[in-house]
């Protein structure tokens, strides 16, 4: 009985072709645009999610364009479950335009990259960086924009530390997981504190933070508290805490926009709701004397209701599976044009599982008011419509 | 015989607009199982409203109706769609056949509610599509038939699930002469060889002949009863 009903009510779905075609094609629209602010939001926390919480990362207490000295590194070290120090300084250079956009550091090489295992590098590469200061290493995907290769000179125009910088490449490095982002470039902090040390003395061997490696990812918080102390009431107090933490900081500070597309995504899902209870409503209108000849057969109000349920679960299955998988080319294509902005722009399980139910929802919500009055028509009136 | 529907002291009245509206007054009569009565009357008699009572799809607002001994203004609206779906054939001016669904679909509809399987329900379904004659015409949907022959799948409906009483309003009404014609001799022989019991209202004094009993309805009353064939005489 039930394969029956789900016969017919997929018969009814598409009746009418022109108004189921634009019924799907509204949903396909819907789940596909909340997809995709779903996957802007993803990319959103991308750095959050591939952001470790074994590591911490201490800045200075007061901004984070404070800058710390560099000694802090021998009292970091002594600290008890911290098991490696390196540190690292925003670089902000501009490669030819500014709207050439992508992350630079300046680090201590020797140091930072073993605390970041999720960089693969080939050995000789990274033999090659780590001897030579003038060079640099740059991720597969930022390399892949650009077209650079091993050996290639790379000019950086400094925006927060004046002058013309040149690296040579010396190594590009893969991710070793997916949410690894590779639109970066990395190199030697010694050659930037050089600089530094020419243009402004006083603000040399200080660095922007320090990123700790600790022995139990569980401890971080009393790790972190340790910390803060061991540098309380000094001339640059310390606020530490995990790198995820930290990532997440960057976010809060753009969380209305978040809000604001999280709020566009309801919104979308709510007006094809809308469209298709509509829809429902009418279809359910035109076949009341169906309805009511069920009825009279001896059918219940709930095998009526069951149908017009069903019907609008099978619309919303069309839209929303043919939307689902509309996201993934689109989401690709949208990835490749903002790629500077949003380095980790692909469609997450979450994202999917969430659109599965956006639609889900659509096609139940939707039915529940034209399928509970036309459970309860009655059989007269409703045979009164034919004719 | 033994009486196939018993009505006592029924009426009915709507309520339009906070006015009751009296449509049946005071019916009494009964219906002997294998009679094939007609059901005759200007428009707005009440003869529709009689009919739905003893199919019990509408409720009278008073007075008893037996139908094969069962009191059905007193079932629930849940025990009297059972009730439909066991002992009523309907037989619709309009055939109201579902348009997604091909013929042989629409006469199996009413045996989803029984415990036949896939298998005896195709075949049972077969077998009253045989009966009326369109055997070949089973997976045509109803847009493909014309409307003598929608009649028909409609009459294989009314009879698949074996009901003893078939209630028939209007069955010509849509039809031309040779269709109608045609559906009556259906439901003669529904009557003659299978013994159902039909209640036919008609407009049509040509089906109007076919019934073995004529009762007419005026204004909600009951004006007589006359053997059909007095009224051919």
């Amino acid at each position: 009985m039930p394969l029956f009903f789900v016969r017919m009510a997929l018969q009814n779905a598409f009746r009418h072709r022109l108004r189921a075609f634009l019924t799907v094609l509204g949903i396909v629209i819907a789940i596909l645009a909340f997809g995709l602010l779903r996957t802007v939001v993803s990319a959103w926390y991308g750095g959050v999610d591939a952001a470790s919480d074994s590591r911490l990362v201490t800045r200075n207490a007061i901004s984070l364009t404070f800058p710390l000295p560099i000694g802090y590194k021998y009292k970091l070290r002594q600290i008890e479950g911290v098991t490696e120090v390196s540190y690292a300084n925003w670089f902000g250079g501009i490669y030819i335009d500014e709207k050439n956009f992508f992350p630079q550091f300046a680090i201590d090489a020797a140091t930072y990259l073993p605390l970041y295992p999720e960089y693969r590098f080939d050995e000789r590469q990274l033999k090659a960086f780590l001897h030579d200061k003038r060079s640099c290493v740059v991720g597969r995907k930022l390399a892949n924009r650009y077209g650079w290769k091993i050996g290639d000179v790379i000019p950086l125009r400094g925006s927060i530390y004046p002058g013309n910088y040149q690296f040579v490449v010396a190594a590009i490095f893969d991710a070793a997981r997916k949410n690894t982002d590779t639109n970066l470039l990395f190199f030697h902090w010694s050659l930037l504190n050089d600089r530094i040390e020419q243009l402004y003395p006083g603000r040399a061997n200080h660095t922007g933070v320090f990123i700790l490696g600790i022995d139990n990812a569980s401890r971080a918080a009393e790790i972190s508290q340790a910390i803060d102390r061991e540098f309380k009431n000094s001339l640059a107090e310390t606020l530490t805490e995990t790198e995820k933490a930290f990532q997440l900081s960057f976010v809060a500070m753009t969380e209305a926009i978040v809000v604001a597309i999280e709020a566009v995504a309801c919104v979308v899902i709510l007006i094809i709701m809308a469209v298709m209870a509509n829809t429902m409503a009418m279809a359910a209108r035109e076949r009341a004397g169906e309805y009511a000849t069920l009825k009279a057969l001896g059918f219940g109000p709930a095998t009526v209701a069951l149908l017009i349920v069903l019907e609008s679960l099978l619309l919303a299955a069309c839209g929303g599976g043919i939307g689902i998988l509309a996201t993934f080319p689109v989401t690709a294509w949208f990835g490749h044009v903002l790629d500077n902005i949003f380095p980790l722009f692909h469609v997450t399980t979450h994202t999917l599982w969430l659109q599965v139910a956006a639609a889900a929802a659509v096609g139940l919500i939707a039915a529940i008011a034209p399928a509970i009055r036309s459970a309860r028509i009655n059989v007269v009136d409703g045979l009164h419509a034919i004719g | 015989m033994s009486i196939a529907v018993s009505l006592r002291k029924v009426a009915k009245t709507y309520y339009r607009g906070g006015q009751a509206v009296p449509v049946l007054t005071d019916i009494s009569f009964d219906i002997e199982s294998g009679d094939f009565l007609g059901l005759m009357g200007p428009s707005g008699s009440g003869k529709s409203t009689l009919l739905n009572l003893i199919a019990g799809i509408d409720q009278p607002s008073s007075g008893q109706i037996l139908v094969g001994g069962i009191d059905i203004a007193q079932l629930s609206e849940t025990e009297l769609a059972g009730w439909r779906a066991a002992h009523i054939g309907f037989i619709f001016q309009f055939y109201n056949l579902m348009p997604v669904l091909n013929a042989l679909e629409n006469v199996e509809l009413p045996l989803l509610l029984t415990r036949l399987s896939a298998r005896q329900r195709r075949q049972h379904a077969e077998a009253a599509l045989a009966m009326v004659g369109l055997t070949d015409r089973m997976s045509h949907r109803p847009n493909e038939l014309s409307g003598g022959q929608q009649q028909r799948v409609a009459i294989a409906r009314a009879i698949v699930t074996d009901p003893q009483l078939i209630v028939a309003d209007e069955p010509t009404g849509d039809l031309d002469r040779k269709a109608a014609s045609e559906i009556l001799d259906l439901l003669d022989r529904l009557n003659s060889d299978l013994g159902k019991t039909i209640i036919m209202v008609t407009h049509d004094s040509r089906a109007a002949e076919r019934a073995h009993l004529l009762r007419h309805l005026e204004k909600g009353e009951l004006l007589d009863t006359a053997p059909a064939a007095l009224h051919r005489g």
